[in-house]
């Protein structure tokens, strides 16, 4: 990957501790944080987060599973996928 | 740096992927084998299988790992190669058989899907080889898991090899006559086109073209699920609206599958080919054409207005597809393979999708008339017939006309039938018995039309 950029999407219902809850296992990887969007679709969390994995002392794969681990604690969705996916999709 | 997406795109993304199947269907490297000629039938297997091992090595891992990085799941890893009567000049069809085994092997060491260009072009005659290869591939097919063939008996310059016909007419009886233990699937890797593109990824028509560089990374795409979703939103909707949301869901559908050919050349250092701007069902629930054309208000796929809704869709997708890729090529348009659209198996069941309603579609989309099952007891001759209607088509209308039916050795039409995987399972359908020996039985080539006189 040219770029070291990824979304990570976190989709579930509502509680305490979701944004800290990932951040953290962000912060173990040495993932940094660059913008964090959220909102409540349809009684639903929705997070959106922009992270840049340059320095990250995990492989991508790697990562993705700890995020889903953290995912299935605290019972939300996780996705991770790099940001080309969407620039592809959405811009011209 | 702020996200540079909404979250509505960003869902939409992950809604298109997740509940609509959005996926690629296949990642094919296309190799050269012409520096594999040459040689007794030892020597050209061995080379064949060192060539194909060599640059499709990493393909799986490769793909594997862009699936991960984007999280676009890539369903199929392929192999097309230069069409074996050109590359081995064998002297039995014994040992092109060994030749498609060879491939076989080869398919299964690198850990591809499928592996294409068991294949002779023969649009205005056969070579010695094209002969002995065509003889093979009942037995090729039978004895192998992998391993598509293909064979081009017409072209808008040349017309049609009503010989060529004649032979894949019988070919395909045979297929089906040595695979009749598994509902003669081997007549599902087993296609016979007019105008046979050099590029295609799909299956079972994949090959690798003389005009082809040495390898080449070529794309399909799937997102019949994501147009059905789009059009069920807007019901009442007028066609140019309808044109339009189309369009813009092909483009993204496409945009998929740009990101993944361009990303797999670069890792495994081949040159990113085309993408088939593709509209592939499978045969999962709601990933389906024929639900497409039943959401645009057509009660069942087959009946009036099929045909006009088909082109609409077809032509729609194009137009998206076209600006989303740098290089379009292949097939490039819907596809109808009866077996593997759970909503085409409905409207033949229930009497509404015929085997003429199918020909009459196949003048407005990729590619023929495909995984059709047909009832054992139809003749060589009246498949032959219906392989020179399909060509006809194409030939006429310079576009890619394809065969692929079924002859469900020992069944009938009405009962049903199971391929398994991404080939699904369908009705057989019936056909008109009536007899075309004799027009058949003319032999020769019909003349190129004048459409190909555009100098």
């Amino acid at each position: 990957m040219k770029k070291n950029r990824i979304v990570i999407t976190v989709v579930g219902k509502d509680k305490v501790g979701i944004i800290a809850g990932v951040a953290n296992t962000l912060a173990e990887c040495n993932a940094n944080i660059i913008d964090i969007s959220q909102t409540i679709m349809q009684e639903f969390f929705t997070m959106i987060m922009m992270v840049d994995i340059s320095n990250c002392t995990v492989d991508f794969g790697t990562l993705k599973e700890l995020l889903q681990e953290r995912g299935n604690q605290l019972e939300v969705k996780i996705t991770a996928q790099h940001e080309d996916v969407f620039h592809f999709m959405h811009r011209i | 740096m702020p996200v540079a997406f909404g979250i509505n795109e960003i869902l939409e993304t992950l809604r298109m992927i997740e509940v609509e199947n959005l996926d690629i269907r296949t990642v094919t490297l296309g190799i050269s084998l012409q520096d594999c000629r040459g040689g007794d039938v030892r020597t050209v297997t061995e080379k064949i299988k060192e060539k194909v091992v060599k640059y499709a090595g990493n393909l799986v891992a490769v793909a594997d790992e862009i699936e991960k990085d984007y999280g676009v799941p890539i369903i199929n890893k392929r192999v097309s190669v230069t069409p074996i009567s050109l590359v081995a000049a064998l002297d039995s069809p014994e040992e092109y058989v060994e030749c498609a085994l060879a491939l076989d092997e080869a398919a299964k060491e690198v850990g591809v899907d499928f592996i294409g260009g068991f294949s002779a072009l023969v649009h205005k005659g056969l070579t010695r080889q094209d002969k002995l290869l065509m003889d093979s591939i009942p037995e090729a097919l039978a004895g192998t898991e992998r391993v598509c063939s293909s064979v081009n008996v017409a072209t808008t310059r040349a017309g049609i090899n009503m010989d060529a016909v004649y032979e894949m007419g019988k070919i395909i009886k045979r297929t089906a006559a040595l695979t009749a233990d598994a509902d003669s699937i081997g007549c599902a890797k087993l296609v016979v086109f007019c105008n046979i593109p050099e590029d295609n990824p799909f299956m079972a028509g994949a090959l690798h073209g003389v005009g082809e560089p040495e390898a080449t990374i070529n794309v399909g795409v799937s997102g019949p699920g994501t147009v059905l979703r789009a059009i069920e939103k807007h019901h009442h909707a007028d066609f140019g609206t309808l044109a339009e949301i189309i369009k813009k869901t092909a483009f993204k559908v496409t945009r998929m599958g740009e990101l993944v050919g361009k990303e797999a050349s670069e890792r495994l250092n081949i040159p990113f080919g085309i993408v088939d701007l593709s509209l592939a069902p499978t045969p999962a629930v709601g990933d389906s054409v024929a639900d497409i054309l039943e959401a645009m208000g057509i009660a069942r796929c087959g009946g009036p207005g099929t045909t006009a809704a088909l082109a609409m869709l077809n032509d729609a997708v194009k137009k998206g597809g076209a600006m989303a890729t740098s290089y379009v090529g292949g097939l490039s348009g819907a596809f109808i393979p009866v077996s593997e659209d759970a909503g085409l198996g409905r409207a033949v069941e229930s009497g509404a999708l015929t085997l003429d309603k199918l020909e009459a579609m196949t003048s407005v989309c990729s590619v023929g008339l495909d995984m059709i099952a047909l009832p054992g007891s139809i003749s060589a001759e009246i498949i032959a017939a219906i392989i020179a209607d399909e060509a006809a088509i194409g030939m006429v209308n310079h576009k890619t006309t394809a065969v692929r039916v079924i002859p469900v050795e020992g069944k009938k039409a009405g009962e049903k039938v199971t391929f398994g995987g991404l080939l699904g399972g369908c009705t057989i359908m019936p056909y008109k018995n009536v007899d075309p020996s004799g027009f058949v039985a003319h032999g020769g080539r019909i003349p190129a039309p004048i459409q190909a006189l555009n100098n």
